[in-house]
């Protein structure tokens, strides 16, 4: 048990050592994951024979990333992105793979362990390339969507190249290893293993089935009922159930678990409880991303390295070279312009996680030798370790060239113009929402109550079940991207909190919040509320100044009699709210205020008073010349 | 709304009264010129004041400290927008502006910039609109003089409407930017200002008689 502890401790330690130093010199958390398992790995030797076991697990990081991003992406929007999809992602897998094919072949491979190669080398890393989009806050541009369709294909590429590979197993290596043979069987716990063909094929279909029909239907109550319980540890648990339940059904049933993970989050896309599953997912698809990339910054292998560094390195700068070029070429043909163009190149040009599943199951069976296994794994992590390298050089290097230019600039559509996250979506929540909506601004709705959301979304408002307070879910709900926050919650106590938390982390967002009363908006104000209203006065004072107009006041009069109670509040606000400053800490409203108070209702008395009742009222506005004028004017034009 | 101009010989108010701003060709271009003119304070009425309740106080304040006020508008029925006409009626008070002691205004100069959408042919005793634009702001011009505000010719641009299509608004601006560099060096021809039709010309007949 200690050994783990020390394991476990040496990793997290590298990790919260590296990543924030390479955050702070700009090089992007992904490079320090990978640095942090170089000090880790060949550098100190800390790491032991756990590093492949630790790999295979900190691979479902890439599994619950894809649920994520699945979650991003609505079934409709998934549709419409099937040219690009089949496109881009057709044009690169088939182009790339062609391409290294060939020149492994006349490199005098066969075509077996040469097309192996290719399809191996095809594939890019969607851990680090969606994760460095996400970090740079580069996800929305062009460039980024392009990237995106090509990984999205590959990722779903590898099911197929999988059945493929045991087709392309080389006779005399089978029979020159023998215990890969019980290897694989030890690997398939498959409940697919031995049906004939068309079976399979059905029970693969039944479960996609299940996954979507399951995913859309019975999800839901399955989180209500969850949520209803209100213990937030269950939540997470059940988030962490339904993505593990189908990695484990795609396991079993011989698909990819990454995909499976995938059509369940674009199944998910539309649920209310997207936002609070995001919240609970992503903490540990973090932590699991970056110990797969602590894993292959551990994974290489010095003494290999240094023995064959001009190959190897020849090798993995050939195939990103190459890699590159294939991409620009599309990028040319799908007339990406400008940086979006140099963005989709540069991001994809490294060989990807897939490709150590390739390689060790294109081992299993018994595709490529031993010598040429371990020179593969060499390369592609040696393309993934410089692929944070090619970002920076894209930030620092191309990026700079294109902003002068502002054409490049309007060819980024940024779907997030000015979101604003609504907490709280009851009577008051649901106007400012409306409002906002029919101007055609982008509302995230968030509420804890269950059923308020149920209702909302009833009514086809697109609400999410989610505890605002929760750092986490503002995250999730993308108060990156935010330029406001309204705060309409009904407990005091987190509203205060919430203002005190989001104004810490979020400095640059505007706040605005709805108090109950005096106090309760005097306490908002100190959390630092940008801006505040009580719930009640606007609507009293409606209500005060109808009754005006009820009794036969003239509706103008009352108009502005309305105005003046509300200039005046408003300026005498500032002293009563530093009169309560100096006494809250004892009791909430002591004599000092209660008499600034009473000072601010005769202030409101004696502007009201004087309007109606003098003619030379303190009340200004419209006020004609004095009786003597017009004989005034006689007399100075006279004069 | 407002940018407050720095001290300079010669300080202008910009008071702009614009209710539709999102379908500006003309005027947001000039005021959003202007904004960035160190000399003048322009103030977006519409924006400071959109329920109308108009600080009288802070209004006359911005008076006192201005030596040229213009008022920027769109023509609506031959007049200002109702936000500017409101301000007249409440900032221009009597013991202020005008009548006993009402001296405060006194010796400043004032002028409009307008835009209009009928062709200047149109605004001929002849034409479709029977005034010329400076007739038809006679009120305005009226008030200056009760008020003694120095008043000069209207800033106008006609045909407003289709200024952006024919490719006239960057001249105009530009004569623009160059009538409030002149005011704010105090180099303005008072007595020339004031008995054009359209300060537009202003510099023209410059050129003309040096």
């Amino acid at each position: 048990m200690t050994g783990y502890f020390l394991q476990a401790f040496i990793y997290l330690l590298a990790a919260v050592i590296a990543v924030p130093v390479a955050k702070r010199f700009g090089l992007g958390s992904v490079l320090g994951y990978l640095i942090a398992g170089l000090i880790i790995g060949p550098v100190l030797g800390l790491e032991g024979e756990e590093t492949n076991a630790i790999q295979h697990f900190a691979e479902f990081g890439v599994v619950m990333m894809l649920f994520l991003v699945g979650m991003e992406l609505e079934p409709r929007a998934l549709w419409n992105m099937k040219l690009r999809l089949l496109g881009l992602g057709g044009l690169q897998l088939l182009l790339t793979s062609a391409v290294i094919t060939g020149i492994a072949m006349l490199a005098g491979l066969s075509w077996q362990v040469a097309l192996t190669i290719g399809l191996i080398f095809a594939l890019s890393s969607t851990a680090i390339v969606l994760q460095t989009f996400q970090e740079k806050g580069l996800q929305h541009t062009e460039g980024a969507k392009g990237a995106f369709s090509i990984l999205l294909f590959q990722d779903i590429a590898v099911i197929p190249m999988l059945a493929l590979i045991p087709l392309l197993a080389l006779p005399e290596l089978a029979s020159a290893i023998n215990e890969t043979a019980s290897q694989s069987a030890g690997h398939g716990d498959s409940l697919v293993e031995g049906l004939p063909g068309w079976l399979y094929g059905l029970v693969i279909i039944a479960s996609i089935a299940f996954v979507t029909v399951g995913g859309h239907y019975l999800s839901r109550p399955l989180f209500r009922f969850v949520a209803s319980s209100g213990l937030r540890e269950i939540f997470t648990a059940t988030a962490l159930m339904l993505v593990i339940g189908i990695a484990a059904l795609m396991g079993l049933v011989g698909l990819s678990p990454a995909l499976g993970a995938f059509l369940a989050g674009v199944v998910l896309a539309n649920s209310e409880f997207r936002h609070e599953l995001k919240a609970n997912i992503e903490p540990f698809k973090g932590l699991l991303l970056g110990l797969f990339f602590i894993t292959v910054g551990a994974g290489i292998h010095f003494a290999t390295l240094i023995e064959n560094w001009v190959l190897i390195l020849s090798i993995t700068l050939g195939v990103m070279v190459l890699k590159a070029l294939v991409l620009l070429l599309i990028a040319l043909l799908f007339d990406l312009k400008g940086s979006n163009r140099w963005l989709l190149t540069l991001s994809l040009a490294q060989a990807g996680e897939f490709g150590f599943v390739l390689i060790s199951f294109a081992a299993q069976n018994n595709v490529l030798a031993t010598d040429l296994i371990a020179l593969l794994q060499m390369v592609v992590a040696l393309s993934m370790f410089l692929t944070p390298g090619l970002f920076i050089l894209f930030e620092r290097v191309i990026m700079p060239r294109y902003m002068h230019g502002s054409g490049s600039r309007q060819h980024d559509t940024v779907d997030d113009k000015g979101n604003v996250i609504i907490a709280g979506i009851g009577r008051f929540g649901q106007i400012v929402n409306r409002l906002l909506v029919a101007n055609d601004f982008k509302t995230v709705i968030l509420d804890i109550r269950s059923e308020q959301v149920d209702l909302m979304r009833q009514i086809g408002t697109q609400a999410y079940f989610g505890d605002a307070s929760k750092p986490g879910m503002l995250d999730t709900a993308g108060i990156e991207q935010a330029s406001l926050m309204v705060i309409a919650i009904d407990d005091r106590e987190t509203a205060v909190e919430m203002v005190k938390y989001v104004k810490l982390a979020h400095p640059e967002l505007k706040l605005l919040v709805r108090a109950f009363d005096r106090g309760h908006g005097y306490r908002l104000r100190q959390a630092g509320a940008d801006y505040l209203i009580s719930e009640t006065y606007h609507s009293a004072l409606e209500m005060g100044a109808q009754a005006l107009r009820s009794l036969g006041v003239h509706p103008f009069q009352a108009e502005r009699q309305k105005h003046a109670y509300r200039d005046i509040e408003a300026q005498q606000s500032d002293v009563l709210y530093e009169a309560w400053k100096d006494d809250a800490s004892g009791e909430r409203f002591d004599n000092n205020y209660r008499e600034l108070f009473m000072e601010l209702q005769q202030l409101i008395d004696d502007a009201l008073k004087s309007d109606l009742h003098d003619n030379h009222s303190k009340r200004r506005g419209w006020t004609p010349p004095p009786k003597g004028y017009a004989e005034e004017q006689l007399k100075n034009q006279n004069d | 709304m407002s940018t407050e101009a720095s001290p300079s010989p010669c300080r202008i108010l910009l008071l702009f009264a614009h209710p539709s701003q999102a379908r500006s060709e003309v005027n947001g271009v000039l005021f959003n010129a202007a904004k960035q003119h160190k000399a003048v304070t322009s103030v977006d009425l519409y924006a400071e004041y959109p329920d109308f309740n108009i600080n009288i106080e802070r209004e006359q304040q911005r008076l006192l400290e201005h030596d040229v006020i213009i008022f920027q508008f769109p023509i609506y029925w031959y007049s200002t927008p109702a936000l500017l006409k409101e301000w007249q009626d409440l900032v221009l008070e009597y013991g202020f502006a005008y009548g006993k002691g009402g001296d405060a205004l006194k010796g400043k100069h004032f002028f409009c910039a307008v835009s209009a959408g009928g062709r200047e042919e149109a605004y001929q005793t002849d034409g479709f609109n029977h005034f010329t634009l400076r007739q038809l702001l006679q009120p305005l011009e009226q008030m200056a003089s009760i008020t003694q505000l120095t008043y000069l010719a209207p800033f106008a641009l006609f045909g407003s409407r289709t200024a952006k299509e024919e490719h006239r608004i960057t001249q105009h601006s530009a004569l623009w930017i160059k009538l409030l560099d002149t005011l704010a060096q105090g180099e303005l021809d008072i007595s020339k200002a004031r008995q054009l039709q359209n300060l537009t010309c202003y510099f023209d007949e410059q050129d003309l008689h040096p």
